[in-house]
């Protein structure tokens, strides 16, 4: 498989990328919200936010390189028959992914670091303060961290039902050239005939 | 932790008489709301709130009759660790968005001699009204170099967290708060 993507399909790096940070995503909610019911005295007390913080400043700059790396390659086309809602639908749903998933870094790395304090990361390296003292910072980056991290998990649920539904219903190739596979959508033949089958790959109707 | 705290003054016997309100120096910062308690028992913890206002009545000559109000900014905790102070906020402690205002309101000043003496008053904390006792020191008073006349106490008072509705467990050595409260007031 091509690193780069195409006209057509994710190359892997793409996709590598998609799939290490979404579960990784999900795990730092479940993290989140778990970490701050622990009582003092739990051993996770302190671990837990020491590895949400930690894994929250890898996935960022994971999603530095995502974002630059998007930026330098080809989007690989929208499925064929689509309804024109549905394509612009899927691509403000994409842009809001990742300004949700930026936005709430930011706002996690503004409340640890309101008082000057720097975060450190497993004992790797450490990300200095910069942005500090504005009154209460880290309660307002607080309540925007949590907020648009329930926004987060409400719009992923959205995006992962599209795209079963995309895999499921419709038939297409959408979840598959996710997924790095090539071949046909799953085997039923799908409703109505669209684009040319005859090419054996979708055809982009941009 | 957190706590809150107060006030106090009162007073102190003799000296000449100045029946007289005082407005907390919190302007120029001469008056300090802190507490600390005890982490894990193993070593003390402080903080402070950094927003208040309040007067205190007080004539030298009949230190019994001193009377204090404080208002707190609760939200105005600072213990020096944003991500602790920002627990501190949250209901497990202080529920500032519901509570944002502590007070407290003397009731009675008992002198004991020697500039020393017992301020009773309310304090109201995270919604909770309960009775607390202040040990009280005077700490000296009379004219300052700008015009103006200040007086000055230092007090201590403690009290248990969940006499106030924090039920957040700390351990065993850190049930109680003990508030350590500083004013200095100006004549007005
Ligand atoms: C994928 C990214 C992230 C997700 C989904 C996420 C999710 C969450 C959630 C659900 C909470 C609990 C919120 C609450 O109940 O108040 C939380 C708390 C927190 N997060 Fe994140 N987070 C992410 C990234 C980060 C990053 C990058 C940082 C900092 C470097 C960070 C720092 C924090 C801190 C300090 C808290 C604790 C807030 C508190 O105790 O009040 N998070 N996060
Ligand atoms: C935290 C979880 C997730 C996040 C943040 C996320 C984010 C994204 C983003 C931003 C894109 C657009 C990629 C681009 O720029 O071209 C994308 C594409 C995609 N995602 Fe996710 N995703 C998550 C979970 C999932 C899950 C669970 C599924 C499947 C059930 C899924 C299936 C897909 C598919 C099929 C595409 C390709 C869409 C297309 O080709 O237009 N994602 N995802």
């Amino acid at each position: 498989m091509a690193a780069r993507n195409s006209e057509h399909r994710y190359g892997w790096v793409a996709i590598a990328l998609h799939w290490l940070m979404a579960p990784a995503i999900i795990g730092m909610f479940a993290l989140g919200w778990w970490m701050r019911q622990l009582s003092y005295y739990d051993p996770w007390y302190r671990q837990g936010p020491e590895l949400h913080k930690g894994i929250g400043i890898l996935l960022l700059a994971l999603l530095l390189l995502r974002l630059a790396w998007k930026a330098i390659n080809p989007r690989p086309g929208d499925m064929p028959g689509q309804a024109r809602w549905q394509v612009v639908t899927a691509r403000f749903a994409h842009g809001a992914l990742y300004l949700l998933l930026l936005a709430i870094m930011v706002s996690g790395y503004l409340i640890s670091t309101a008082d000057g304090r720097p975060i450190n990361v497993f004992g790797w390296f450490e990300v200095p303060a910069t942005l500090q003292g504005f009154d209460n910072q880290e309660d307002l980056a607080g309540e925007v961290h949590e907020v648009l991290a329930w926004s987060l998990m409400g719009l992923v649920a959205l995006h992962a039902l599209a795209a079963l539904k995309h895999h499921f219903v419709d038939r297409d190739a959408t979840l598959r050239r996710m997924l790095g596979l090539r071949g046909n959508p799953p085997s039923r033949p799908p409703r109505k005939e669209v684009g040319s089958p005859a090419t054996g790959s979708p055809a982009s109707n941009q | 932790m957190k706590k809150v705290a107060i006030f106090l003054f009162a007073a102190l016997m003799g000296a000449t008489a100045q029946a007289a309100e005082y407005k907390i120096d919190t302007k120029g910062a001469h008056a300090f709301i802190q507490f600390r308690i005890k982490h894990l028992g193993y070593s003390w913890l402080y903080g402070r709130f950094d927003d208040f206002s309040g007067s205190f009545q007080y004539d030298e000559s009949k230190p019994a009759e001193s009377s204090i109000n404080v208002e707190i900014d609760v939200a105005s905790i600072d213990s020096n660790h944003a991500e602790r102070d920002k627990h501190l906020r949250g209901e497990d402690f202080l529920h500032v968005e519901k509570y944002p205002t502590a007070t407290f309101k003397s009731t009675s000043y008992e002198p004991m001699g020697n500039g020393k003496g017992k301020l009773s008053g309310e304090l109201t904390l995270r919604g909770v009204t309960k009775p607390v006792v202040i040990d009280v020191e005077h700490v000296g008073g009379g004219k300052d170099p700008w015009g103006g006349y200040r007086q000055g106490f230092t007090g201590t008072t403690e009290f248990a967290l969940k006499d106030f509705g924090i039920m957040y467990d700390l351990g065993p050595a850190s049930q109680t708060v003990e508030m350590i409260l500083d004013v200095e007031g100006i004549r007005i």
